[in-house]
């Protein structure tokens, strides 16, 4: 199964995902369109900024999601199927407990509705508009071995270089 | 692969198959790899202008609503859009400028060029108010030409000359009282860059107006002038037939290819390939074959008649043919990746003008004084380089069209004088008024990778003729137009409604064409939009009414350029609709938006700007918007 993950070297905060994934959870779709919409749509990653390095952060689907343990009406769920963690704005009543237990501060809120709103991975999308909006392909859309496989062959491929530098 | 949806335009299609082949990355590919762009980019919420940012507006709220400075997103889309027209404005002065050094050398007998159109001179030298008797065309021509470096000279506060002495009377008291009326096209955009640097003005209604008042500097300071120097120059289009498309290029020829906007190089260029042919027969080849890339193409297929080769879009792909010996660029629209195309094939890239170099193509400096000798080299060059043509790579597609040129206002009151020869306009006017013609729309501007090529142009302007909407256009619209088979007196019986077909074939019988005038009359290159200017300026004037009362719009379907933003600003000024078919990034700023798109625009200038989209549903807009015009002047 493909996860979204972060190239951590490669995000310059330009922010391209947040806009995206705005545009992407729109009812138009379309950017010019979301910008004229009366309820505007929230985005479900945030760039954040620390020492020396900025990071695309989204709900991480856990395997032993908190937010699921804390909710207390059942409208987060995991669906084992495909791996996401669900949040149904019909069931939630808006008592934040699993903004206050997620470690990453991944779930945000939808000012009208006063539900609680993250990342479905675009459902339906083949690639999550994050991961197709980012220009230095920071965000990355693979199996974890995939990505594993890419990492130690970057890690070798430096470790030649230095080993011949000496 | 399917292409449709990269270009309306056949050859282009089947180049790009070539492209693919041979390996070649066009224009189609990079706009791919860019996808998606930039939201805060096409919302014009992006500031860069100084060095605390950059700083985004967060359009939908949650986020920042104001840069570091406390600009809001009202605020850097204003300053944004006024950025632009600068951009373009400072295009079209400094062609104009060049143009103007040119008249005042040649008049003075410091270069090669000869005053060919006497009667123009005149004509303008009496706008300004210079009196003509018993000088000579140089002593004139100085003259005018001073008038210009007047402008650029101004260090008083009475507005430009070439405004006041071209644009109605009625216009220039609208723009007095807005307090928008140039001085010295070189100071209004020192001003403005002074304007939307960091900390000066935080008033996007301010802004906006000096956007307007920069319009004016590129409509009188750049594309008048530009116009009416290059007529003095070289002559005022008459109509001419000449071909376009990419079928255009002879496999057994030397193929040149014109691209750029300033017509001082190319006119020379014409005028020594005709001269060297003799040279080209003895490398081998059967002649010179010139044809031309956007305006320059446009300039040059106007007065000498050189076919068009294609439009903006399709520049790398010219190359692609494998059969272009040489391609030589001027300023503006040239992109970039034209030296790695050309790197691919025999093809010698020229480039000429100092501020418009390329790593990897071969630059011959164009000097005024010197120009023949630079054609010449250019020529030969050319010549040279048509030796090593590999025979195996070329591909020209045999797709091009008839198109018939040349429509100045000169000549399109020439052939309706035949009509009514005391009052050449009254024909025209009184179809317009019984309805024959319902009005009459610009279609003007660029490609835009965004949309696919020539497919708005062409799909806008078959649902305009079809409704009898007369049709002018210039720049790549008109090429693209050209291409499709609208400038033909064919496209008259097939595209036409029938009260518009009507006209057209009386006008044209009675200009002794034996056949009808073709529904799109191709006014010339982008400057030339000046020409439309002129065109509906005497209209208004004949049935004394002010240009934003008559049933007549623009569009600038697949605009991309600031030169665009800079002309149509300039249109709705002018009180012209002025449809856009790519979205402008303002949308941002619900003020700047608004502004621009509907009362205040309208109620301040007469004209506002018109986005959508759709090409069918853009038609209708504008039918609409004729339609209303003429209730209002009831007819």
């Amino acid at each position: 199964m493909k996860e979204i993950l972060i190239d951590l070297k490669k995000c310059l905060s330009c922010k391209s995902c947040e806009i995206a994934c705005t545009v992407s959870h729109s009812n138009s779709g379309s950017i010019f369109g979301a910008v004229l919409e009366e309820k505007k749509s929230r985005p479900r990653i945030h760039v954040e900024a620390g020492e020396g390095a900025s990071f695309p952060l989204q709900c991480r689907q856990c395997e032993d999601p908190k937010c699921v343990q804390a909710c207390i009406s059942g409208a987060m769920s995991k669906d084992t199927s495909t791996g996401l963690v669900v949040s149904n704005p019909d069931k939630c009543i808006g008592c934040w407990m699993c903004v206050m237990v997620c470690p990453f501060g991944a779930i945000a809120q939808d000012r009208e509705d006063k539900s609680a709103v993250k990342c479905d991975r675009c459902a339906g999308l083949e690639e999550p508009a994050c991961v197709r909006a980012c220009p230095t392909r920071a965000i990355k859309f693979a199996e974890i071995d995939e990505f594993c496989k890419s990492t130690r062959k970057e890690y070798l491929s430096n470790f030649q270089f230095s080993e011949e530098g000496k | 692969m399917n292409f449709e949806n990269k270009s309306f335009d056949p050859a282009v299609r089947q180049l790009l198959g070539k492209s693919h082949k041979d390996g070649i990355e066009t224009v189609w590919d990079r706009f791919e790899a860019q996808q998606p762009q930039c939201g805060f980019g096409l919302l014009g919420v992006c500031c860069r202008t100084c060095v605390q940012g950059p700083c985004r507006i967060d359009p939908f709220g949650s986020g920042p609503q104001k840069g570091v400075c406390g600009a809001n997103a009202d605020l850097i889309v204003a300053r944004n859009l006024l950025r632009s027209v600068v951009g373009g404005t400072a295009a079209h002065t400094d062609h104009a400028y060049e143009a103007v050094e040119a008249l005042y050398m040649t008049a003075t007998g410091k270069s090669p060029y000869e005053i060919k159109d006497e009667a123009k001179l005149k004509a303008v030298a009496a706008k300004l108010g210079i009196a003509s008797e018993g000088k000579g065309k140089n002593e004139l021509a100085k003259e005018v030409a001073e008038a210009a470096f007047a402008d650029y000279a101004n260090h008083g506060s009475t507005p430009m000359k070439w405004l006041t002495a071209t644009a109605p009377p009625e216009r220039v008291e609208t723009w007095g009282k807005l307090g928008v009326l140039p001085k010295n096209p070189d100071r209004e955009i020192r001003t403005a860059m002074h304007q939307t640097s960091m900390g000066v003005d935080s008033d996007p209604v301010n802004l906006i107006l000096s956007a307007v008042k920069m319009s004016l500097v590129d409509g009188y300071g750049g594309m008048h002038l530009a116009t009416d120097v290059q007529d003095i120059l070289f002559g005022t289009p008459k109509p001419v037939v000449s071909e376009a498309n990419l079928g255009v290029l002879k496999a057994d020829q030397v193929n040149i290819v014109i691209h750029g906007h300033v017509p001082l190089l190319s006119e020379k260029i014409v005028e020594w390939a005709r001269k060297l042919v003799d040279e080209a027969k003895a490398a081998g080849a059967q002649g010179i074959q010139l044809s031309g890339l956007c305006c320059s193409g446009n300039e040059v297929l106007m007065r000498q008649g050189v076919p068009l080769a294609n439009n903006f879009l399709a520049q790398e792909l010219a190359i692609s043919t494998g059969a272009v010996d040489a391609m030589v660029v001027d300023v503006q629209c040239i992109m970039p990746s034209l030296a790695d195309t050309a790197a691919c094939y025999h093809t010698k890239l020229i480039t000429t003008m100092p501020i418009a170099k390329m790593p990897g193509a071969q630059h011959i400096p164009f000097e005024i004084d010197r120009v023949d000798e630079t054609a010449q080299e250019i020529v030969r060059t050319a010549i040279g380089a048509y030796k090593n043509r590999d025979p195996q790579k070329v591909q020209i597609p045999d797709v091009k069209s008839k198109v018939i040129a040349g429509f100045s206002v000169e000549a399109i009151v020439g052939a309706l004088s035949k009509l009514d020869a005391a009052n050449p306009l009254k024909p025209l006017v009184d179809n317009i008024a019984n309805g024959n013609i319902l009005g009459a729309c610009a279609v003007v501007g660029c490609n835009n990778a965004k949309v696919p090529q020539d497919s708005f142009h062409v799909g806008l302007v078959n649902e305009l003729l079809k409704n009898n909407v007369l049709v002018v256009a210039t720049g790549c619209a008109a090429h693209a137009l050209g291409k499709a088979g609208f400038m033909t007196p064919e496209a008259t019986e097939k595209h036409a409604g029938d009260t518009l077909k009507a006209v057209l074939t009386a006008v044209g019988n009675a200009a002794g064409l034996n056949a009808p005038l073709p529904p799109v009359l191709h006014m010339g290159s982008c400057v030339d939009n000046s020409r439309i200017g002129d065109l509906v300026t005497a209209l208004a004037a004949y049935l004394k009414v002010a240009i934003k009362d008559l049933p007549i719009a623009a569009s600038a379907p697949e605009y991309q350029h600031e030169k665009a933003i800079a002309i149509g600003t300039w249109a709705i000024s002018l009180g012209v609709l002025t449809h856009l078919g790519v979205v402008p990034p303002v949308l941002g700023s619900r003020q700047v938006s608004t502004i621009l798109t509907s009362e205040p625009a309208e109620t301040l200038l007469g004209g506002k700007f018109y986005v959508e989209t759709d090409p069918v549903k853009a038609a209708a807009g504008i039918i609409e918007h004729i339609r209303g015009k003429r209730a209002k002047l009831g007819i």
